[in-house]
């Protein structure tokens, strides 16, 4: 039986230990960002972003091993993919928000297609399912520096730009009419939204990543009347699910990515509930 | 000017007119008449074909600032998480508004929220709030911003019996304060202190609110509308014609 000491201490648990680690350090963006992709229901844009990481990663995988191109880490493929699918949507969304739904579709099947198509003819042995649904042994300390990198460059801008956030999430027309530039703010938010998923698909895979991205959020979200308070209860609850899955999916030799989401899961109904109740 | 969303499809054609500042307009109209198309481009998120427009001599983008802009409320999230205060507050944001709103902000929002006289509900969630009172933070979020021209979009569409009379008052109120030009789709509302009536189906009719009549309004509606006299108001009610 495992015991509890031993996760803390022995040396064959550091693996989780690090696991631990950077799941606190990414919650705070994790609060940040799911608030943001809750409030502005851009979820279903964060899913096609997710799917079209893959899509960047098998390519950047390919390119490493049959064209030798090191430099081309699978990390920073699926960044670009990440990143470009999640500002393709976003102008549609802006421009030509009827055609959003289809786009979404597109960009999502699209993206994970040609992830795996690359996989497929990547030579050498490729763990894609640790891709798809996470796996904590794939993390680095190069993931944990970059979840810290991460926080920064989510956290400064909030706090600096949040009335203006507060108030396009709001209602956009009537912040551009007051002078945000709320297109530009909207396509950093996004920016940002598609780097936190690609740090967070190596914790809990492509599959789940939208769960963890919404879930915490929205059970926060039932709690709290404010969208700063939403952002700070969210993470929270990230640093609370992330380090108790963690923990009891090493206890009980469960797969991590889908016992942190169903702990999450759990908590969004609670909270749902609670809130129908209290409200009576 | 004339404007159309898209080449040879005109929405708005040959509109011409001029509202004089201190006084008070309704834009009335029947549906898919170019309300909506207007207010647009009177608050400078369409520009025109042809034509220019100019609010206080200026184009409408660079007169924005001093534009108060009360949008549907069903626009909106209905759940989003913010206090009445704090979406009041919106209305002084400024591409220089860093960290929060400063005291000055604070006290203007809490001002405005008094003067469409829900004050105390400044700490509420607006969320839980009524149709009627999400629409009076909406006024009052545009009122914040000190506007000498107030563009209000459907303002009486969801208000709560009883509230109407109370709703007047304050418009009247602010009438004398500013520029106040008010939206409606049906002509429910075309208030005796109204100076003018802004007809729009398709092209745009200026009314002085004293001369608009039964005929004129049968003109912009195309088809018989019945004109009901009102203790505090005038106002006019359609009947679609049918053909059977």
């Amino acid at each position: 039986m495992l015991e509890f000491k031993d996760i803390l201490f022995a040396p064959e648990w550091s693996f989780l230990r690090f696991a631990i680690l950077t799941g606190l350090c990414l919650s705070p963006a994790l609060g940040v960002i799911g608030t943001m992709v809750v409030t502005r229901r851009i979820s279903s844009l964060a899913g096609a972003s997710t799917h079209a990481a893959l899509g960047g990663f098998g390519l950047a995988l390919f390119l490493q091993r049959v064209c030798l191109w090191q430099w081309f880490t699978p990390t920073l493929g699926a960044v670009i993919g990440a990143v470009a699918a999640a500002v393709a949507v976003g102008i549609v969304s802006i421009y030509a928000k009827e055609r959003e739904d289809t786009i979404i579709g597109a960009v999502w099947a699209i993206g994970m297609s040609i992830g795996l198509l690359f996989l497929d003819r990547t030579p050498g042995y490729v763990d894609w399912q640790g891709y798809l649904f996470g796996s904590i042994l794939l993390l680095t300390s190069n993931d944990t520096y970059m979840t810290l990198i991460l926080d920064a460059i989510i956290l400064i801008p909030t706090i600096i730009f949040f009335p203006a956030l507060l108030a396009m999430s709001f209602d956009d027309t009537f912040a551009k009419l007051r002078g945000i530039k709320v297109t530009a703010l909207y396509i950093g938010l996004l920016v940002l939204t598609a780097l936190t998923i690609v740090l967070l698909i190596n914790l809990v895979g492509i599959m789940l990543v939208i769960a963890l991205l919404t879930l915490p959020s929205a059970a926060a979200a039932c709690c709290t009347a404010h969208l700063r308070t939403t952002m700070i209860l969210s993470a929270f609850y990230n640093a609370l699910f992330i380090t108790a899955g963690l923990l009891l999916s090493c206890l009980l030799a469960l797969p991590s990515g889908p016992t942190i989401v169903v702990l999450a899961g759990i908590a969004y109904i609670l909270s749902m509930i609670r809130k129908k109740y209290s409200s009576k | 000017m004339s404007f159309g969303y898209t080449p040879g499809i005109t929405v708005l054609k040959d509109v011409s007119f001029c509202i004089p500042s201190g006084s008070s307009g309704c834009i009335v109209g029947p549906n898919g008449g170019g309300k909506s198309t207007l207010l647009k481009l009177m608050l400078g998120l369409l520009s025109p074909t042809t034509g220019t427009i100019r609010i206080a001599g200026k184009t409408p983008v660079k007169s924005r600032s001093r534009i108060g802009y009360m949008p549907q409320y069903h626009q909106l999230d209905a759940s989003f998480p913010a206090s009445v205060l704090e979406v009041a507050m919106m209305g002084r944001i400024t591409p220089f508004t860093f960290f929060r709103h400063s005291k000055k902000d604070r006290q203007k929002a809490l001002q405005a929220l008094e003067t469409v006289g829900i004050a105390d509900l400044a700490d509420r969630s607006f969320a839980g709030l009524s149709g009627g009172q999400r629409q009076r933070v909406l006024i009052a979020r545009a009122l914040a911003g000190d506007p000498e021209l107030l563009l209000l979009d459907e303002p009486t569409a969801n208000i709560d019996p009883g509230a109407e009379e109370k709703f007047y008052a304050t418009l009247n109120e602010l009438r004398k304060q500013m520029t106040v030009i008010t939206v409606s789709h049906d002509m429910g509302f075309v208030n005796r202190e109204t100076d003018l009536v802004i007809c729009v189906n398709r092209s745009v009719t200026l009314h002085q609110a004293t001369d608009f009549t039964a005929e004129a309004a049968n003109e912009v509606y195309h088809h018989h509308v019945n004109m009901i006299k009102h203790d505090h108001s005038c106002f006019c009610h359609c009947k679609k014609e049918h053909d059977n």
